[in-house]
């Protein structure tokens, strides 16, 4: 183990470009869906467990299937409505299981990542071989059901190892939604490839808000306007992504589906909001951000080498 | 329970076995054989009567929590705490059949509400009669709730063990209510892969453990299918008030959301269901009794509500299927 795995470099934003956002946006705002297959009996592996109670997790899994039966279609209207496109966080495994709800998604144009091939097999304790076949049957099967080629990796239950990000780069893939480190798009260091991190979020997940925080739906919607309202002020200055992550299973509840309705009427209200999905934010970075990031953290360490 | 994201303190070491990267249920459908995939919105819609678009299926689950409590292979929500004994807990869980329940009943028979189903541990039945007669003479529906709290169903439990606790509860709630006892909820809501096959050999014909759908659905067992019930989890008084911690307002606001999103809904989809369960242990204190009414009121005065037991809105929508 490392203390640090060195996958960015300290840049503070005094010392940053200035990004610009389409039409002057100050947020580029993006919904990534979790659309997530968990297996009733999972293999075990060595360093996490799947479910909390002994298997089967009747109550564990019968939460996440509502999300597939009943809550995709709740929340999909809900984006329609204010015209959102999803950035699918997908357990590759669904394109089999549940093909309707990829048929949606498709119709919708929606965009497809990869969250691993079911959000029960974790990453922890492949070897790089093992990981990279992780990759490269999403690259495949995504491209096979939907004709995408995938830009994006969020691991799957968000279980990495070291090497996570080098394979990813390595595969052709343009980001990882990882890193919660920061509120605008990062160069990440990987071996080869230029490879950025996007801002997802965990604190504005409704997972974590809901079943970590234990937080109510209708403070849930004024922590997402608040959010939203932050970085369109600091958006004036330079532009900010705000990423709303979610899972059907917790925000399309009929008691829960309102507040996120009320958050997107609020944020997509406004005009200098880009609203736009993954991969459109990381073309827009790499195209014109990434190269001049380069530059300045290259001068950021010549000005302030590391005392170590 | 365990935090499954919690680390194990095992050292990192590459290497899983080939067959973590194979997936022989990678198809079409779910992965067990117990109920077919499909979706909510492709279903054929039902009706109510009187054409209400929601059924109001209220369930109030009466509840032992013994003091030694083995917490095998978890504690219930809701259990002991403390050293043994736990009186304090005890005697918390225990208000519920002793004071809190007739402060619910009233709040029901203020706001006309008369088709309640009662899901009852066995232990309950046997130590408080009186609440069975009470139940008897409100015309509740009784439920099968395992033996107490503290005897679980779980996945590991030999078949044989878990069998005697379904025909000890079964058995002594249907001698001592009179009632044939046609639904189920597993006590926390915790099953073996045998479970739905022992209910249904009870001669159980619906339970709902299962909140995976907002409307019934075929449940596969040995004995032939049984019908898994809607049961919104995460709208009962514990879950949001103990376990989440959070106010009685957002208890009211959260039924009443839910409620509008179904009656919605069933403008174009069909008839819904909305069902709620009330411990009395935890609505029946004097401080929370309010937000039981307030949240409850504004849906008995609703047109198109069909305030029914279970057994009632399963029969209902077995019709139509």
């Amino acid at each position: 183990m490392k203390p640090d795995l060195g996958l960015y470099d300290y840049l503070p934003w005094s010392e940053r470009p200035q990004i610009r956002w389409p039409n002057n946006a100050k947020v580029a705002f993006w919904v990534a869906p979790n659309i997530e297959y968990y297996e009733i009996e999972p293999p075990a592996n060595p360093l996490r467990t799947s479910w909390g109670r002994p298997i089967p997790d009747v109550l564990g899994y019968a939460e996440r299937d509502h999300g597939n039966r009943v809550g995709h279609w709740r929340m999909m209207e809900v984006m329609d409505k204010y015209g959102v496109r999803g950035s699918i966080s997908l357990s590759v495994a669904l394109l089999d299981h549940h093909p309707e709800i990829v048929e949606a998604c498709k119709q919708r144009n929606w965009e497809f990542f990869s969250h691993g091939i079911y959000n029960t097999r974790y990453s922890y304790a492949a070897t790089e071989a093992q990981e990279r076949k992780i990759l490269q049957d999403s690259i495949d099967s995504v491209k096979k059901h939907t004709g995408q080629m995938i830009a994006g990796y969020l691991a799957p239950a968000l279980t990495h190892t070291e090497r996570t990000m080098d394979i990813a780069a390595d595969m052709g893939l343009k980001y990882t939604c990882d890193l919660f480190i920061d509120d605008q798009p990062f160069p990440v260091n990987v071996k080869k490839g230029r490879f950025i991190s996007i801002p997802y979020s965990l604190e504005m997940n409704d997972i974590i808000v809901y079943n970590t925080h234990n937080i109510a739906p209708r403070r849930y919607a004024d922590m997402l306007k608040a959010n939203f309202d932050r970085l369109r002020e600091d958006g004036a200055r330079t532009g900010t992504v705000m990423c709303i992550p979610l899972h059907a299973y917790a925000v399309a509840q009929g008691h829960r589906l309102q507040a996120f309705d009320d958050a997107l009427k609020y944020i997509t209200g406004h005009d200098d909001v880009w609203v736009t999905t993954g991969r459109e934010i990381a073309d827009y970075y790499l195209a014109n951000y990434y190269d001049e990031y380069v530059e300045a953290i290259k001068r950021f360490k010549k000005k302030h080498p590391p005392k170590a | 329970m365990r935090n499954p994201i919690e680390d194990k303190g095992i050292p990192v070491k590459d290497g899983l076995p080939d067959s973590y990267f194979e997936y022989p249920k990678r198809k079409y459908g779910m992965d067990h054989d117990r109920y077919d995939w499909s979706l909510l919105v492709r279903r054929k819609p039902v009706t109510w009567p009187n054409d209400a678009r929601v059924a109001l299926w209220i369930n109030v689950a009466l509840e032992y929590f013994p003091l030694d409590m083995p917490g095998k292979p978890f504690k219930a929500p809701g259990g002991t705490v403390t050293t043994y004994p736990d009186l304090r807990h005890y005697t918390l869980r225990e208000y519920g059949n002793r004071v809190g329940v007739f402060r619910v009943m009233e709040v029901f028979d203020k706001l006309g509400i008369r088709k309640v189903t009662a899901a009852i541990n066995s232990s309950v039945a046997e130590r408080n009669p009186f609440l069975i007669e009470e139940a008897n003479r409100l015309g509740w529906e009784v439920m099968g709730h395992g033996v107490d709290m503290g005897k679980l169903h779980y996945g590991g439990q030999s078949v044989d063990e878990e069998r005697a606790l379904v025909k000890q509860s079964l058995e002594s709630l249907r001698k001592l209510s009179g009632q044939k006892v046609r639904g189920w909820l597993s006590p926390a809501k915790s099953e073996s892969y045998n479970t739905p096959d022992l209910i249904a050999e009870a001669g159980i014909e619906y339970f709902c453990d299962w909140v995976n759908d907002d409307m019934p659905f075929p449940f596969k067992t040995k004995s032939g299918p049984i019908i898994a019930m809607p049961h919104q989890h995460w709208l009962s008084d514990s879950t949001i008030m103990l376990h989440y911690k959070q106010s009685g307002q957002d208890f009211i606001d959260q039924i009443n959301d839910q409620f509008e999103v179904l009656y919605n809904e069933a403008g174009t989809q069909g008839g819904r269901i909305l069902a709620i369960t009330i411990h009395p242990w935890m609505s029946g204190q004097p401080h929370r009794i309010k937000f039981l009414e307030e949240a409850l009121a504004p849906i008995m005065k609703h047109k198109g509500v069909w305030q029914a037991t279970g057994a009632e809105i399963l029969d209902a929508w077995k019709k139509q299927q």
